[in-house]
């Protein structure tokens, strides 16, 4: 009895860490009145002197928007969010523009120092291009030069609009239309702003590409848009990690990301995303509304995500694939962790539309304390895609009584000669594995890491190195206590 | 504008009418049914669990109803490919959707057996309806609630606590009309504790070209240790669309067993609901169907455990041909509090056309930590390398396909608890793939035996 409440202590006590990166830098943010209408995406549009043609994609999208409703087919329980109370832009107030890492402001810098990703360190050491977005414009853009001179073009998406404009309208919304959905729309008429990536033919870029985003003021929603195209035979791999203050009221995070991916190019988009998921009561915590799809436009194109999601009081996220160059590849590696009263409903979407493509699924998740956590996915194979193949693995470990895990794969086959296969598993951590490692002077709390780790490892293998690091970190602050 | 309205209008209108040839105890529910159906719209295409069958537009059509229960000329002589040689049964028909009695029952039932028909049931009989109809599947359901507004006759079935069954009760549903016609039957099985029986329903259309909407809700209510056995077999006509809905309910430590096979049909929507209310029971769901032409095949299973120690096992298996399109969507819900849990579903298919069309939604819900779950689906073809190796020891193209797809089929035949049922069962499966199933020349063989015993 006593070694079974051990054992329970130290899952409390391991599921129960506290949020580390829960602080507010104090910088002076532009913010805008709450609310929406038509009025506030024309003003957003404005201040980022935008194109006619953008604003008119903007206000189509608000449009469209009004006449959603918001999806509640997944298995989340959100309370009502009123979009009004939403203050829909917040951008640091601009002193001239920074020439050296001296002139980036103070507090911007300790925000940086704190999450342990300093600027300097980063260029000087691991030479990773940061693309800092401090909640909505980007602050810092480092490394560009380098990445110019192979023509690579990384920089924000106003930046990319006002230089690049060409580019920016022939991709922007062919991946995600702001048809597709109520957040997707949502996003279309308000994204401040994000990232832009353009790798040109034949080049392989020769550095990890990370952008740090930061929700930072109080009660602003963030509504990133990210666009990465990797033209003929290029190559990218790609970082978005994520951590935010901690706070008490909702903030609403309704991201896009759209990837084009052309013939034989490939795309690795890895993500580690650990926002503030509200305290031990549920209170408070980000929603992250985010709708994540590549297009494997080429053919023998590959677009590869990988995830490991421990923040957020609620996920909705399907990072998806759309194969549909002949031969094209996708893959979708996820470990998702949920705590206390956390809830995500998060998976993929394969869509097989050209020949012989491929894709790979696998997912693993983690539920502790009162936490939801669900995996939801669609492979989808279309008439002509011939010789398609799938391989779908999502297991589920229970920490925890109250917790739940659950498994929610859709498939469509529409032709005779695609293989698709899935495969899923649930059951609670297991108990004879940590009475060996104890038989081998294991202490429990190390069991249980090593159980968790091990279980993940098949994931966080897929992260590169430098993210997986920061990628067991995270899993450790969440499983914090003793394990290790 | 809901496919429902027509019914209720129908109902409003003529209410009286088919109050008065039903039952006091059917027609106690039709006001419920009716304040249920309210407002309410049928599942379309597009809805959750829904993806491919779309009930409004199953129930839109202007079929005809036999309210007034007009008798109908069906011909029990007509050989029947569910019959099982060297087997046995308690025979009873269902014509259209009234219950027409014993036909070829040789011996009898054990004492306080019951089987009778819903709407002329005797005193004890009705006390038993009473108690148990509409208690298991809720009214809140519109496939349900549409039924138990229309249902007019249906069979009972009664087994009394620690009683066995030997002998399979069968019974034969057969349809036959004239003109379009929607039929609502019902079946209420109550296996009290301790008891056993094996049920087995066969599903038939002697008019192949005649529109029927055929809907059925099955009550199963297993008792303390009981053990039960239902066997579904549709082997109908391509204008046959059947809506099911069954819902069991099973009780501590009882065993239950339910195979449904679709070897023939036009569209058929099943549904397979069961909550498991007491510790250590045990339960096998299992189905398989065999599509071509254009049939249309969508199963959808929830097993509830809404308690712990129990264990359930699903297996569903489908091959689809040509245009055939099917549908499995499973749940299996481990509520909070349910330790030691044991529960698999597992759904594999083979798509053996470029048009045929599979969806697949296998699901788990947990909510507790103390649990065994896993699922599995696959959609795939016959291994070409297992035919070109029957190839080179001389078995056909043809040949080797069959055995290949009646190897596939055979774990869920394995699952029948009945000799001779389960050698009957590939006997039609063989058949089935042969495509002379609608000329299935040993029912003459049967035909035969049934002049005999009729004599």
């Amino acid at each position: 009895m006593d070694k079974e409440q051990d054992s329970k202590n130290i899952l409390d006590e391991a599921t129960g860490g506290e949020y580390k990166y829960g602080f507010v830098t104090d910088i002076d943010t532009h913010v805008i009145p709450k609310g929406l209408d038509e009025d506030v995406v024309r003003y957003i549009s404005s201040i980022k002197g935008e194109p006619e043609w953008l604003l008119d994609f903007r206000l189509k999208a608000y449009r469209h928007w009004q006449k959603m409703e918001m999806p509640h087919w997944a298995h989340l329980d959100i309370p009502p969010i009123d979009f009004n109370a939403i203050s829909y832009y917040a951008a640091p107030k601009k002193k001239e523009g920074p020439k050296s890492m001296d002139d980036v402001d103070p507090e911007l810098r300790k925000t940086f120092d704190k999450l342990g990703i300093s600027l300097e360190e980063q260029m000087r050491l691991s030479g990773v291009a940061v693309d800092a977005v401090m909640d909505s414009v980007s602050v810092k853009t480092t490394y560009k030069e380098r990445l110019a001179e192979l023509g690579v073009i990384f920089c924000s998406i106003s930046e990319a609009v006002r230089d690049y404009p060409d580019l920016v309208k022939k991709y922007l919304g062919t991946v995600v239309p702001y048809t597709d959905n109520f957040y997707a729309a949502l996003n279309s008429a308000v994204f401040s702003d994000g990232s832009f990536v353009y790798i040109p033919k034949g080049v392989r870029c020769p550095m990890e590409l990370s952008t740090y985003f930061r929700i930072n003021a109080a009660d602003t929603g963030q509504f990133e848009r990210t666009l990465i195209v990797a033209d003929d035979d290029a190559y990218v791999s790609y970082l978005e990690g994520c951590t935010a203050p901690m706070r008490d009221e909702n903030q609403l995070h309704a991201a896009i990301v759209e990837i084009v991916v052309e013939d034989r190019a490939m795309v690795k988009y890895s993500t580690v995303q650990n926002w503030y998921p509200g305290d031990k009561d549920g209170k408070g915590g980000i929603y992250n509304f985010v709708t994540k799809r590549g297009l494997c436009r080429g053919d023998f194109s590959k677009l590869s995500w990988t995830q490991v999601e421990t923040g957020s009081a609620i996920t909705w996220k399907y990072p998806s694939c759309v194969l549909a160059g002949d031969n094209s590849v996708g893959e979708f590696y996820s470990v998702a962790l949920t705590n206390n009263f956390q809830q995500a409903d998060t998976g993929t979407k394969m869509i097989h539309l050209g020949k012989n493509t491929r894709s790979t699924i696998v997912s693993k998740g983690i539920s502790a304390g009162h936490s939801q956590n669900s995996y939801r996915g669609l492979v989808r194979v279309a008439p002509k895609a011939a010789n398609s193949r799938n391989y779908t693995q999502c297991d589920s470990l229970l920490l925890s009584d109250t917790s739940g895990a659950h498994t929610f794969p859709y498939i469509d086959v529409r032709n005779d000669s695609s293989v698709v296969e899935h495969e899923a598993t649930t059951s609670k951590i297991n108990e004879e594995q940590i009475f060996y490692c104890n038989q081998r002077g294991i202490s429990t709390e190390d069991a249980i890491g090593l159980i968790v780790n091990g279980y993940a490892k098949e994931v966080l293998t897929k992260l590169p190195m430098e993210f997986a690091v920061e990628a067991q970190k995270l899993l450790q602050v969440s499983l914090e206590g003793s394990i290790g | 504008m809901s496919a429902i309205n027509q019914y209720t209008d129908l109902y409003r209108q003529f209410g009286r009418r088919i109050d008065a040839a039903s039952s006091p105890v059917l027609n106690a529910l039709r006001q419920a049914a009716l304040a249920a159906l309210d407002g309410r719209r049928l599942p379309a295409k597009g809805d959750e669990n829904y993806e491919v069958s779309d009930l409004e537009a199953l129930y839109a059509p202007d079929y005809g109803l036999n309210i007034d229960r007009l008798d109908v000329a069906a011909d029990t002589d007509e050989p029947f490919r569910c019959d099982v040689p060297n087997l046995s049964t308690s025979l009873y028909y269902i014509f259209n959707d009234m219950y027409h009695g014993s036909g070829f029952t040789s011996g009898t039932l054990p004492e306080g057996v019951m089987v009778s028909s819903l709407r002329n049931a005797d005193e004890a009989a009705s006390k038993i309806i009473g108690k148990y109809y509409g208690s298991i599947a809720p009214i809140d359901d519109p496939q349900v609630a549409l039924n138990t507004l229309l249902a007019q006759d249906g069979i009972l079935v009664y087994v009394p606590a620690r009683t066995v069954v030997e002998k399979p009760i069968q019974l034969v549903n057969l349809l036959r009309a004239a003109g379009p016609l929607m039929t609502n039957r019902r079946i209420l099985v109550v296996v009290e504790a301790g008891a056993q029986a094996k049920m087995l329903v066969c599903d038939h259309t002697q008019t192949a070209d005649v529109d029927f909407l055929n809907t059925q809700v099955v009550e199963i209510y297993v008792g303390e240790g009981a053990t039960f056995d239902y066997y579904d077999l549709e082997e109908a006509s391509g204008h046959t669309h059947r809506v099911s809905s069954l819902w069991a309910r099973q009780e501590a430590g009882s065993n239950l067993l339910i195979n449904g096979i679709t070897l023939m049909n036009g569209t058929t929507r099943n549904d397979y609901h069961i909550d498991i209310n007491g510790e250590r029971a045990e339960t096998q769901l299992l189905g398989m169907a065999i599509g071509s032409g254009s049939q249309h095949i969508d199963n959808h299973t929830y097993i509830g455990h809404n308690v712990g120690y129990c264990h359930s096992n699903e297996l569903f298996k489908y091959v689809l041909d040509d245009d055939a399109v099917g549908a499995f969507t499973g749940k299996i819900l481990v509520a909070p509090g349910s330790p030691r849990t044991e529960a698999y579903q597992s759904n594999r298919n083979i798509c053996a056309s470029d048009r045929a069309r599979m969806h697949t939604k296998p699901q788990l819900e947990i909510y507790t930590d103390d649990v065994k779950c896993g699922h599995g689906a696959t959609v795939g073809q016959l291994d070409e390398e297992a035919m070109f190796y029957m190839q080179t020891r001389g078995i056909s193209c043809h040949e080797a396909r069959t055995l290949l797809m009646q190897a596939f089929m055979s774990d869920v035949i394995d699952g029948v608890r009945l000799e001779a049922l389960r050698d009957r069962l590939r006997h039609l499966v063989e058949k089935r793939f042969a495509g002379t199933l609608a000329q299935c020349r040993s029912c003459t063989a049967a035909q035969a035996c049934h002049a005999k015993i009729k004599k």
